[in-house]
């Protein structure tokens, strides 16, 4: 499910920010409710990123579980590296992780609260 | 679709033979799982491979007629 446009654009879009998020919805208006804790997160820590709507785009929505081999939506990508999925996310946010990868990145992120 | 905790918690054992599963239903209703898994298959792992290792083993059903299970793994702490 994994053609060489689908997987192009794909390497440019998570090459186009520090933070991309492929989710459901847009970050204004999430409409799936684990796309929407990923965003709540990211929001809390003050780290900007790039909301990609799947909804919109079925070979995105199918390409992107074949390019990172996760069946999932919502999936985090920090500088062209796959991070994880809403639970993954949300337990690295717990655990100071995630803010802590964010710096190492060199991406501003405040600790999580 | 909705898919039986024991199915889920048959299809992990199947592929982690040691590992300790708890599988909660939600909400109840056969959709909303959250799963905790520890095996020493997850030793070394990122959680990332821990997950996709757990995804594999449900067979293609996670994002499919499993809709919603929250995951969380672990290697076995040594005490």
């Amino acid at each position: 499910m994994l053609d060489d446009t689908t997987k192009e654009r794909i390497e440019q879009d998570i090459a186009s920010e520090d933070v991309v998020l492929y989710m459901k919805g847009t970050p204004v208006f999430p409409q799936c409710g684990f796309s929407a804790a990923v965003v709540g997160v990211l929001t809390h820590l003050g780290v900007p990123f790039r909301g990609i709507n799947v909804l919109d785009d079925m070979a995105i929505r199918e390409g992107i579980k074949a390019f990172s081999d996760w069946p999932t939506i919502p999936q985090l990508y920090v500088k062209g590296e796959f991070v994880g999925g809403c639970d993954i996310i949300r337990e690295m946010y717990e655990t100071g992780e995630l803010t802590e990868m964010m710096q190492t990145r060199g991406i501003d992120a405040k600790p999580a609260a | 679709m909705p898919m039986q905790a024991s199915e889920i918690e048959t299809l992990i054992r199947d592929a982690f033979p040691d590992a300790e599963v708890v599988i909660e239903d939600l909400r109840g209703d056969g959709d909303h799982y959250a799963c905790r898994v520890v095996s020493s298959a997850f030793t070394g792992k990122s959680r990332v491979q821990q997950h996709q290792l757990v995804y594999k083993a449900l067979g293609g059903r996670m994002g499919g007629e499993l809709h919603a299970l929250a995951l969380q793994t672990s290697a076995p702490t040594t005490n």
